[in-house]
C-alpha cells in the first residue's frame, strides 16, 4: 500500500533533512561561491573582488574559446556515437543471455568502474605507447612475415599523443555509462513484441530497428545524455593521452585555476560548460515530453 | 595580514548568502591545533609539520632529525607550486615549514604569506654557496634559504640525433626532429625560453616578441608530439620522443640506466630554478622551524638528502662531502660558462602568467 508523503511529513523531513543538509552545504554553497567568482577580478595577487562585471564571460566567448568549447563538444559527441555504436549490440547480447550469463557479462562491464580513472589511463598508455603491447605484437608478426617477405624495417604504429588515443580513451571509459541504460531499457523489452514482429515476416535487421529501437529509445537518449555530459568535461584523458593538439575545454579550465591563477575567468569558462549540459538535459526533455505526447 | 583579509572576504561572501555558519570552519582551518603535549624552553611542543615535494627528502633525515633534537616531522606532500600556493592561499592550515620555487617565493612573498627568517637561527648559513646568498627573488634572503636547484635543457637519445642538439632551435624552431620533440606544459617556461632563443632576456619580455613567440610556436606545433607533466624523462626512456625539455636532475636520474641518453644547455642559456625551504605566515611553531631549516642546512645532513634526490644541492659543504660521481657530473652541475648565461625567472604579476597562459591556449587550440 503505497502512502503520500503528506500523510507522514515529519517521517518526508526527518529521512529528507540529511541530504539536503549535505546538498546545500558540500554542492550548492560552494558552487554559488564559484558562480559568484565568474563575476569579480583578481584584486592583489590572494583575493578575488566582487564586482559583477561581465568582462570574464566577455572573456570566455571570444573566438579562441569558442573553438576550444565547439571542439569539445565534437570530441564528446564523436565519443557518444561510438559508444552507442558499440554499447548497443553489448546491451542487446546480455539482455538475451542466459540469467546466469547476465550477471557475470554485468559485473564484467561494471568492473572496470571499480578500478581507479588513473590507473585505467596509465594501463592504456601502456598499451597504446611506441613500445607498448599492441606495436610489441605488430613488431612480432612483422619480423615473422620478414622471414619470407623482403619487408622494410617495423615502423611502430604512431597511436599515443593523438586524437584517436584521446577518442579510444574516452570510449573505453564511458562505454559503461551507455551500455548500463540501454540494458534496464532492453531489459525491460517486451519479447512477445519482437516474436510477433518476427512472426509476421519481418527480418531480425528490420525487427531491430523498427520494434527494438522505438521501444528503447529513453534508454539510449538517456544514455547519450549521461555518456555525452561527462565526455564533454572530460580532462584527464586529453591531459595523459592526448598530443599537443587535444586540449579540451576542462584542460583549459584546469590551467586558469592552477597555472595561470585566474579563478575568476576559469570559473566563467566552468559556469559556461554548465550552462551548455543544462542545454543539453533541456532538450533531452524535450525531445522525451514530444515523445509523450506523440504516443498519446 | 592579508590572510586575514582573505578569510574576511570569503567569510563576508558567505554571511551575505545567510551562511555564516561556513565561515566558522574556514576560520578552523587557520588555527594551530592546540597541543596539549610537553613542551620545549621555547614553549613549543616538539613537533613540525613539513610540507614538500614527493621523493624530495633524504632516507633518514626526519629519523636523524628526531634524534638530534627530539621534534617529530610531520611530512606531507604536494605536486606543484600552484597547488601549494592555492592551498595557502585560503589561510595556512598548520604548516611549520613549506618548499617554493624561486618565483613563488618573490609571489607569496608579496602576498605576505611567508614569515620573515630569522638568520642569527640558521648559523649554517655559512655552508651556502656564497653565489646563491643574494639572488634576484628574495634579496638578502629574507624569506627563503636555498634547498635545490635545477635547470632546464634539452634531455635526448644519443643514437637518434645528428650531434648534439645544443640550441633550443631543435625544440621551437626547426622541422628536423618531426614528431619526435616532447615539451614541458608549463606556459610561463615555454614563452620565457623561446625568448631566450630569440636573444632576448627571460624577463621582461616586450608584447612584440610574445606575439613573435606566439607565431614561432603555432607553426612548430605540428613537428611536436606532446606537451608533458615533467615526465618527459619517462617518455624518453620509453622511446616515445628523442627530445625533451627537461629539468636536469630528471635526465640525470634516467641517465644512470640508459646510458644512451644524455643531456644539454642549449647554447642560447636557459632557465633556473630553485626550491627553497621557508615559513609560512602563521606557521604554528616558528621556532622548531628555523632549527630544522638550520638542520637541513648543515653539511652531513644536506649530503645524506643530494644522495637520495640527486638534484644539484646550493650548499658547498654538503656538495664536498659527495662522492666525485655527482659532484663532477655534468649533468648535475653545468659547467660554469652555460650557467653564466642561464637566469631566473622572476615572478612579474598575475596578469603576465594569465598572458603566457592564453598564448599557449592559442598554440595548442591552433
Amino acid at each position: 500500500m503505497e502512502q503520500s508523503w503528506k500523510q507522514a511529513k515529519a517521517v518526508f523531513a526527518a529521512a529528507l533533512s540529511a541530504p539536503l543538509v549535505w546538498l546545500v552545504l558540500f554542492f550548492l554553497i560552494p558552487l554559488a561561491i564559484v558562480w559568484a567568482y565568474s563575476f569579480g577580478h583578481n584584486e592583489g595577487l590572494t583575493q578575488i573582488a566582487i564586482t559583477g562585471t561581465f568582462k570574464n564571460y566577455a572573456r570566455a566567448i571570444e573566438p579562441l574559446y569558442l573553438k576550444i568549447f565547439l571542439k569539445s563538444a565534437w570530441v564528446a559527441a564523436l565519443t557518444t556515437g561510438l559508444c552507442l555504436v558499440i554499447g548497443f549490440p553489448v546491451a542487446l547480447a546480455i539482455t538475451f543471455a542466459s540469467q546466469k550469463a547476465k550477471a557475470w557479462l554485468l559485473l564484467l562491464i561494471m568492473l572496470p568502474f571499480w578500478t581507479n580513472l588513473l590507473i585505467r589511463t596509465y594501463a592504456l598508455i601502456a598499451v597504446l605507447r611506441n613500445e607498448g603491447y599492441i606495436n610489441k605484437s605488430l613488431e612480432a608478426v612483422w619480423t615473422l612475415a620478414g622471414r619470407v617477405l623482403p619487408l622494410a624495417p617495423f615502423q611502430p604504429l604512431e597511436m599515443m599523443h593523438t586524437n584517436f588515443a584521446v577518442i579510444v580513451g574516452l570510449v573505453y571509459v564511458h562505454l559503461p555509462f551507455m551500455v548500463l541504460p540501454l540494458y534496464s531499457a532492453l531489459d525491460r523489452l517486451d519479447k512477445s513484441l519482437l516474436e510477433a514482429s518476427l512472426d509476421l515476416g519481418a527480418g531480425h535487421m528490420r525487427t531491430l530497428f523498427k520494434v527494438v529501437v522505438p521501444l528503447a529509445l529513453p534508454g539510449i537518449a538517456s544514455g547519450v545524455l549521461i555518456t555525452f555530459i561527462p565526455a564533454l568535461g572530460a580532462y584527464l584523458t586529453p591531459d595523459l593521452l592526448g598530443g599537443p593538439d587535444s586540449q579540451m575545454i576542462a584542460n583549459v579550465i584546469e590551467r586558469q585555476f592552477k597555472r595561470a591563477n585566474d579563478w575568476p575567468f576559469g570559473a566563467a569558462l566552468s559556469f559556461l560548460l554548465m550552462y551548455l549540459t543544462f542545454v543539453a538535459i533541456a532538450v533531452q526533455a524535450l525531445l522525451s515530453k514530444g515523445r509523450k505526447g506523440a504516443a498519446a | 595580514m592579508s590572510t586575514n583579509r582573505i578569510l574576511g572576504t570569503r567569510r563576508s561572501l558567505l554571511t551575505a548568502m545567510g551562511a555564516a555558519a561556513i565561515g566558522i570552519s574556514f576560520t578552523a582551518c587557520g588555527q594551530k591545533p592546540a597541543g596539549e603535549a610537553a613542551k620545549s624552553a621555547s614553549g613549543e611542543e616538539p613537533k613540525l609539520n613539513f610540507y614538500n615535494w614527493d621523493t624530495y627528502i633524504g632516507e633518514t633525515t626526519l629519523a636523524d632529525f628526531k634524534k638530534a633534537t627530539g621534534v617529530d616531522v610531520n611530512m606531507s606532500l604536494f605536486a606543484t607550486n600552484d597547488e601549494l600556493f592555492a592551498k595557502l592561499k585560503a589561510g595556512n592550515a598548520g604548516y611549520d615549514v613549506i618548499v617554493p620555487s624561486n618565483e613563488f617565493v618573490t609571489r607569496m612573498g608579496q602576498a605576505g604569506m611567508l614569515e620573515p627568517l630569522d638568520h642569527a637561527k640558521i648559523p649554517n648559513i655559512k655552508n651556502i654557496d656564497p653565489a646563491f646568498l643574494d639572488p634576484d627573488y628574495d634579496k638578502g634572503r629574507k624569506f627563503s634559504m636555498p634547498y635545490t636547484w635545477l635547470v632546464l635543457g634539452i634531455g635526448y637519445r644519443k643514437s637518434k640525433v645528428q650531434g648534439v642538439p645544443d640550441s633550443w632551435k631543435y625544440l621551437f624552431d626547426s622541422a628536423q626532429y618531426n614528431g619526435r620533440i616532447a615539451l614541458l606544459s608549463e606556459s610561463a617556461d615555454l614563452v620565457r625560453l623561446a625568448a631566450k632563443y630569440k636573444g632576448h632576456s627571460v624577463n621582461n619580455i616586450p608584447p612584440e616578441l610574445v606575439k613573435e613567440i606566439e607565431a614561432m610556436l603555432i607553426k612548430q606545433k605540428p613537428y611536436v608530439k606532446a606537451f608533458h607533466d615533467d615526465n618527459g624523462q619517462d617518455m624518453l626512456v620509453a622511446g616515445d620522443v628523442d627530445l625533451v625539455l627537461e629539468y636536469n636532475g630528471d635526465i640525470a636520474q634516467v641517465m644512470k640506466d640508459d646510458p644512451d641518453i644524455d643531456f644539454v644547455i642549449p647554447k642560447e642559456g636557459s632557465l633556473i630554478n630553485s626550491d627553497t625551504l621557508c615559513i609560512p605566515k602563521g606557521a604554528p611553531r616558528p621556532d622548531n622551524a628555523h632549527k630544522f631549516i638550520n638542520y637541513l642546512l648543515d653539511a652531513q645532513a644536506g649530503a645524506e638528502i643530494s644522495k637520495t634526490i640527486l638534484y644539484p644541492t646550493p650548499n658547498a659543504a654538503a656538495k664536498a662531502l659527495m662522492p666525485p660521481a655527482y659532484r663532477d657530473n655534468k649533468v648535475i652541475f653545468p659547467p660554469a660558462d652555460i650557467m653564466s648565461k642561464c637566469e631566473y625567472g622572476a615572478f612579474e604579476g598575475a596578469e603576465k602568467a594569465s598572458l603566457y597562459e592564453e598564448v599557449i591556449t592559442k598554440v595548442r587550440a591552433a
